[in-house]
C-alpha cells in the first residue's frame, strides 16, 4: 500500500513538472504558431543557471531565483533575434531553425561550462524525508516540487483568466488575425509570451537539476514527452496541458514501476527487465497516437485551425 | 532543354565521376579511412533521399523517417544473429518489414497533416525504437554486433570494402534514377499538385490520399535498404540509429541539399558528414599557425557554427546546395550571353 | 597504363617501408567518455595515462609516443566508430581505454580483425574474458562478476542474511548483480534493472526496495549516478535504516560529491589508493602533485598499469612491433610493477590479483578518504577463462 501511494506520488510530481515543460511550449505553439524544439535548451539553460548561481550565492533559494530570470531574459532574446523572422513561415522551417538552435545552444553551454556537467546539490532543510501520513516517509524535496508546481498552476490559471494580458492571450490563440488588427502591441506580446515560456522552461530544468544531473543535452529526452503532452492535451490549451501532464506522468512512473513485475510472470527475469521501460515508455507514444487518430485537435483544442 | 551546361549539372557529373572514382584514389595510396567515410555518406545519400520523396516533392515532413534505417538494419542483424547469413533471405525481409511498417504508420498519419503529422510519425517511430530497445535478446540498448556480412553468390563479397562500396554507389545511383522516374511521371505530379493544394487535387478526382499512402511506402521501403547496407558497413545494430534526433539530422541533409530535386539529398549528405569530418581537422590546420593549441582546443567546438548555419540556410538559402548552384548557374548564364 | 602505375606506386611503398620502420613513433588510440557527466571518469583516466608517460620520459621502449584520445560519449556506436577511426586513419599500434562494457563489446571486432592489440582499462564484460577472447586483446581491469563477488563472500562473513538488487540495465550492471548473487549465501529478495545511462531517479526502485524490507541493499552505479543514489537513498530516509553495500559506487571521484552519505558504506575493489607498495606510493603521491585537488581513482590506477603494460613489451621486443608473436608472448609477461602489487595473467589475458574491503572513513584533517580494511579475496581468477579457448 505504502509503495502504491509513493508512486502515485512520484508519479504526480513527474507529470507537475512536465506540465510546466508543456505549458510554455502549447503557449508559444498556440498563440505564434510556433513549433519550438528549442524549449529543451532553456529546460538545460534554467539548470545551468541555477546551477552556476547556487554555487556563487552559496543559497539554492536565491539561485534559483536568479536562475529564472537569466532564463526568462535569455528566452526573450531569442525571441527578439531568432524566433521573430519564422513567424508565419512554414512549420519545416520552425523545425529546422529550432534545430539548430538545439545544436548552437548545447555547443555554446559546452564552450562555456565545460563538457562534464554540474550538479545541483539541496540544502540540508530540503534534503530529507517527511512525514506525510502515519508510515509513510517521502522525500521533502518532491513535496516541494509538487507544492511549487500547484502554485505555479493556479498562478498561470489566473494569469490567462483572469488578466488583461492572458485575455489578450486567450485572444490570440483563437484569431491571431483579429488580435492584431485590433491594434494590440502584438510584438511585445509575443516577446513575454515566449519568455514566460522560457522562464517555465527554466523552472523545470531547476527544479529536476538535484534530482536528474545537470548535463548537456538533458533537454532532448524530456522535449519529446512534452511534446507529446501539447499534442494530447490539445495544442494551445493550459488546462489541456495540465491534464495530459498528470496523466502521462502517472503512466509512465507507475508503468515503470509496476510493469516489470507484471512482464516477470510471463517472461525471463533479463527480458522482463529489459522490456519493461521499453514497453512503459512506449506506452506514452500510443497513447499519443490513439488521441490523434481519434480526436486530432487534442483533448481540450482551443479551437484555431 | 537549354542548359544541358549549367553550373548545376557540372557539378553533379563531377560529383558523380569522383564517387565513381574514389576507390581507384584510395588503393594509389591514398586515407583508407575515405573509403569508409563515403560509403557511411553514400548509404546515407540512399536514406535522405527516400526522405526527400515525401518531404521535398510530397510536402509530408516525417519526423520517424530514421525509425526505417533502424528496421532495416536490425532485420539484418537479427537474422545474422539467428545464424541466417543469406542476404537472399535478409535484405527481402528488411524491404517487407520496412514497407510493412510504412503501410501501417502511413495509413494511420496521412489522415492528419501539419505538425500533427510530424508528431504522430515521430510517435511512431519512437514507439519502434523502444520496442527494439526491449528486446533483451538482441542487445537492448547495448546494441548487437554483426559477424558476418550479408552473404551473397560467389563474386560478390561484401566483406571486401572497395566492392561493398560499388554495391551501395550502385544501389545509390539507382534510387536516384528510380525516384527521377517517379517524380516525372504522372504518379509523381499527382504527388507534388497535393503537396501545393491536396483539395484541388481531390476536386479534380484524384484519391490523393491513396497516392500519398504508396508514395510513402516507397519511401520507407528504400530507407529500409539503406538500413540493411548500414548495418552491413559498421557490422553492429543498435537502437540509436533510430533515434528521433537522427531523423533530423536526415531532414537538415534533405534541406541542406536542396528539396525537389533527385541529386539535392546527394548534394546535402556530402556536405553535412564532410563538414563534420573536416571542419575541425580545418579549423586546427588553419588555426594553428595563428593561434597554437587554442586552435586544436577551438576545432572541438565546430559543432557552435552548424547551428547558426542551419538558420541562416532556413532563412536565405531555402532551397539549399541544389537552390544556390541554380543561382550561381544562373548568374553565369546571364553574363555569357551578355 | 593505369596497372604499371598502380605497381609501380605498390613497389614504391614496399621499399620504403623497412627505411620508416627506423624512426618510428609509437602510436597509441585510448577511448574513453570525455563528455557528460561520466567525462570525469574519462579524465582521470587520461591524467593518470599521461602521469604514466611522464614516468617514463615521454617514451615507450624508448621511442617517442604519441596518444590520440577520443571520445565515445558513452555511447556504443560513437565508441566503434572512433575505434575504427583510430585503426584506420590514425593507424594505431596499441589501443586502450574503453570504461564501458558496452562500448567494449561494440568496439571489439575491428580491434582483433586488425589484429591491433587492446589493452583495457576499466570494462571486463563476461564474454571478454570467456568466449571472445583473443591473442590481442589484454586487460589491466578485472572481469565485472570479480568485484561484487568479493561483496558477496563478504556478506556472508558479516552474516547477512537478505538483500535487495539494484543496477543499470547494460553489460556490467547485469554482470556485477549476477556476481553477487553467486557468491552470496543469504536470500535475494528483489532486483531491480534500470535504465541505462539516462534514468538517474531511483525513487520506483527505492520505493521497492523499501517495500520488500530486505536486509540489505547492493548496489552497482559508476560515476555520477553513484552520487545520485546515494543523495536519493538519504532523501528516501533508508540511510541508517537498511544498510548499503556497493562496488564501484563509491571511489575517489565521486567521494568529494557524496561526502558523509558515504561514510561507512564499504565497497570491494582490486584496488585502494593506500595500498602499499612502492609503484603506488609514487603513483598517488606525484599524481596530487601534478593535479592538485585531485586523488587518483580505480580507473586511474588501471590505466597507468596499462601504460607501464605497453611500455614492458615494448621494451622486450626491442621496439619490433612486427612482430605480433613476440610482442604477445612479452605482454603476457606482465613484467611491471603494477600498482596493484602482484599482477599476474590468466591463459584469457584477464588479470589474476586479489580484491580488498574499502570502506570510507573521516581523517584526522575531517575529510572523507577510502581505507583499506581487509583482504577479501587473494589471488582471485574470474570464473570465465575455461571458456576461452586459449591456453
Amino acid at each position: 500500500m505504502t509503495l502504491i501511494i509513493e508512486q502515485c506520488l512520484n508519479g504526480l510530481q513527474f507529470g507537475l513538472l512536465l506540465f510546466l515543460l508543456a505549458a510554455g511550449l502549447t503557449l508559444v505553439f498556440g498563440i505564434m504558431d510556433l513549433v519550438n524544439l528549442a524549449h529543451g535548451s532553456l529546460y538545460m539553460i534554467g539548470a545551468y543557471f541555477a546551477a552556476t548561481f547556487a554555487a556563487w550565492t552559496g543559497s539554492f533559494v536565491l539561485g534559483a531565483v536568479l536562475a529564472l530570470v537569466a532564463t526568462l531574459m535569455v528566452g526573450m532574446a531569442v525571441e527578439v533575434i531568432a524566433m521573430r523572422r519564422l513567424y508565419g513561415r512554414d512549420h519545416l522551417d520552425h523545425v529546422l531553425a529550432t534545430f539548430g538552435l538545439i545544436l548552437f545552444f548545447d555547443e555554446s553551454v559546452r564552450l562555456i561550462w565545460g563538457p562534464e556537467g554540474m550538479s545541483l546539490p539541496l540544502p540540508s532543510w530540503l534534503n530529507r524525508s517527511v512525514q506525510i501520513l502515519p508510515g509513510i516517509n517521502y522525500s521533502a524535496y518532491r513535496l516541494a516540487i509538487i507544492v511549487v508546481t500547484l502554485v505555479v498552476a493556479v498562478l498561470l490559471y489566473v494569469l490567462v483568466m483572469r488578466t488583461r494580458m492572458g485575455m489578450l492571450i486567450r485572444a490570440g490563440a483563437s484569431n491571431r488575425e483579429m488580435v492584431g488588427a485590433l491594434g494590440v502591441n502584438i510584438k511585445l506580446l509575443y516577446t513575454l509570451v515566449f519568455g514566460l515560456g522560457a522562464a517555465l522552461a527554466g523552472l523545470a530544468g531547476l527544479m529536476q537539476a538535484p534530482i536528474l544531473t545537470v548535463q548537456i543535452g538533458m533537454g532532448e529526452n524530456i522535449l519529446i514527452l512534452a511534446f507529446v503532452i501539447t499534442v494530447i492535451g490539445g495544442i494551445g490549451s493550459i488546462r489541456g496541458a495540465l491534464v495530459a501532464a498528470i496523466f502521462v506522468g502517472f503512466v509512465d512512473t507507475l508503468g515503470r514501476a509496476f510493469f516489470p513485475d507484471l512482464l516477470r510472470m510471463v517472461l525471463s527475469k533479463d527480458a522482463a527487465s529489459t522490456a519493461a521501460p521499453a514497453l512503459s515508455s512506449m506506452l506514452i507514444y500510443l497513447l499519443m497516437a490513439i488521441v490523434l487518430v481519434v480526436k486530432p485537435e487534442g483533448l481540450f483544442s482551443a479551437g484555431q485551425k | 532543354m537549354t542548359g544541358w551546361l549549367s553550373v548545376r549539372n557540372i557539378m553533379i557529373v563531377a560529383l558523380l565521376a569522383a564517387l565513381l572514382l574514389l576507390p581507384v584514389y584510395v588503393e594509389l595510396g591514398g586515407n583508407r579511412f575515405l573509403l569508409t567515410l563515403f560509403t557511411r555518406i553514400v548509404i546515407l545519400a540512399l536514406a535522405a533521399g527516400s526522405l526527400n520523396l515525401i518531404l521535398g516533392y510530397g510536402g509530408m515532413m516525417s519526423f520517424g523517417h530514421a525509425a526505417y534505417i533502424g528496421i532495416g538494419g536490425y532485420a539484418v542483424g537479427i537474422l545474422a544473429h539467428e545464424g541466417i547469413f543469406s542476404g537472399f533471405v535478409q535484405w527481402p525481409v528488411a524491404l517487407a518489414a520496412s514497407a510493412l511498417f510504412a503501410a501501417v504508420i502511413g495509413a494511420l498519419s496521412l489522415r492528419t497533416r501539419g505538425v500533427y503529422f510530424i508528431m504522430i510519425t515521430l510517435a511512431f517511430a519512437q514507439m519502434a525504437y523502444y520496442i527494439i530497445a526491449g528486446l533483451a535478446r538482441y542487445g537492448g540498448d547495448d546494441g548487437l554486433t554483426i559477424y558476418k556480412r550479408s552473404q551473397f553468390v560467389t563474386p560478390i563479397d561484401l566483406s571486401n570494402k572497395v566492392q561493398f562500396y560499388y554495391v551501395c554507389l550502385a544501389l545509390l545511383y539507382g534510387s536516384i534514377y528510380l525516384i527521377w522516374r517517379l517524380v516525372n511521371s504522372r504518379f509523381g505530379l499527382v504527388i507534388q499538385g497535393s503537396r501545393s493544394n491536396d483539395t484541388r487535387m481531390r476536386a479534380i478526382g484524384f484519391p490523393t490520399y491513396r497516392y500519398r499512402l504508396v508514395c510513402f511506402v516507397i519511401a520507407g521501403t528504400l530507407c529500409g535498404l539503406a538500413g540493411a547496407l548500414l548495418a552491413n558497413h559498421t557490422d553492429f545494430v543498435s537502437p540509436g540509429i533510430m533515434y528521433w534526433t537522427r531523423s533530423g539530422d536526415l531532414i537538415i541533409m534533405v534541406v541542406l541539399g536542396g528539396m525537389a530535386s533527385p541529386f539535392g539529398p546527394l548534394f546535402g549528405a556530402v556536405a553535412l558528414l564532410l563538414f563534420e569530418e573536416m571542419l575541425p581537422f580545418v579549423i586546427k590546420l588553419v588555426g594553428t599557425p595563428f593561434f597554437g593549441e587554442a586552435a586544436a582546443r577551438a576545432s572541438e567546438y565546430w559543432q557552435i557554427i552548424m547551428g547558426p548555419l542551419l538558420l541562416l540556410v532556413v532563412l536565405f538559402a531555402r532551397r539549399g546546395i541544389d537552390g544556390l548552384l541554380a543561382k550561381v548557374g544562373a548568374k553565369v548564364r546571364a553574363k555569357v550571353s551578355t | 597504363m593505369r596497372k604499371t602505375l598502380l605497381a609501380a606506386s605498390a613497389a614504391l611503398v614496399f621499399a620504403a617501408g623497412p627505411a620508416m620502420a627506423q624512426q618510428k613513433t609509437i602510436k597509441i588510440g585510448f577511448v574513453s567518455t570525455f563528455s557528460g557527466p561520466t567525462a570525469v571518469i574519462g579524465n582521470d583516466m587520461r591524467d593518470s595515462f599521461e602521469l604514466a608517460l611522464d614516468h617514463l620520459g615521454r617514451k615507450i621502449g624508448g621511442l617517442p609516443v604519441e596518444v590520440i584520445y577520443e571520445d565515445d560519449q558513452q555511447k556504443p556506436e560513437v565508441g566503434k566508430q572512433k575505434t575504427e577511426k583510430l585503426i584506420e586513419s590514425d593507424k594505431v599500434d596499441f589501443i586502450s581505454g574503453y570504461i564501458w562494457s558496452n562500448v567494449l563489446l561494440a568496439s571489439i571486432k575491428p580491434v582483433v580483425d586488425s589484429k591491433t592489440f587492446l589493452v583495457i582499462a576499466n570494462a571486463g564484460p563476461s564474454q571478454v574474458a570467456g568466449e571472445l577472447c583473443s591473442p590481442y586483446v589484454f586487460s589491466t581491469s578485472w572481469q565485472n562478476d570479480q568485484t561484487p563477488q568479493a561483496m558477496g563472500l563478504y556478506m556472508n562473513q558479516k552474516g547477512v542474511k537478505s538483500v535487495f538488487l539494484i543496477g543499470p540495465n547494460y553489460a556490467a550492471g547485469k554482470d556485477m548483480l549476477a556476481g553477487v548473487a553467486s557468491t552470496f549465501k543469504g536470500k535475494v529478495v528483489g532486483q531491480e534493472l534500470t535504465t541505462w545511462p539516462a534514468q538517474l531517479d531511483f525513487s520506483a526502485e527505492l520505493s521497492k526496495a523499501k517495500a520488500a524490507n530486505p536486509d540489505s541493499i547492493f548496489v552497482f552505479y559508476p560515476g555520477k549516478a553513484g552520487v545520485q543514489f546515494l543523495s536519493q537513498y538519504e532523501q528516501a530516509g533508508l540511510k541508517g535504516k537498511i544498510p548499503l553495500y556497493t562496488a564501484y559506487t563509491i571511489d575517489e571521484l565521486s567521494l568529494p560529491l557524496q561526502k558523509e552519505l558515504a561514510l561507512g558504506v564499504p565497497g570491494t575493489q582490486e584496488w585502494v589508493n593506500d595500498l602499499p607498495n612502492e609503484a603506488n606510493k609514487k603513483f598517488v603521491a606525484d599524481y596530487i602533485k601534478k593535479y592538485p585537488g585531485h586523488k587518483p581513482s580505480f580507473y586511474g590506477a588501471q590505466s597507468y598499469d596499462a601504460v607501464n603494460l605497453i611500455n614492458s613489451a615494448v621494451v622486450a621486443t626491442k621496439g619490433n612491433l612486427s612482430d605480433k608473436e613476440a610482442l604477445r608472448k612479452a605482454m603476457e609477461k606482465a613484467n611491471f610493477k603494477s600498482v596493484r602489487g602482484g599482477f599476474k595473467f590468466g591463459n584469457n589475458h584477464m588479470p589474476i590479483q586479489n580484491f580488498y574491503l574499502q570502506d570510507v572513513v573521516k581523517d584526522a584533517k575531517g575529510d572523507f578518504v577510502l581505507k583499506t580494511v581487509a583482504t577479501v579475496v587473494k589471488d582471485g581468477q574470474d570464473d570465465f577463462h575455461a571458456k576461452c579457448p586459449m591456453k
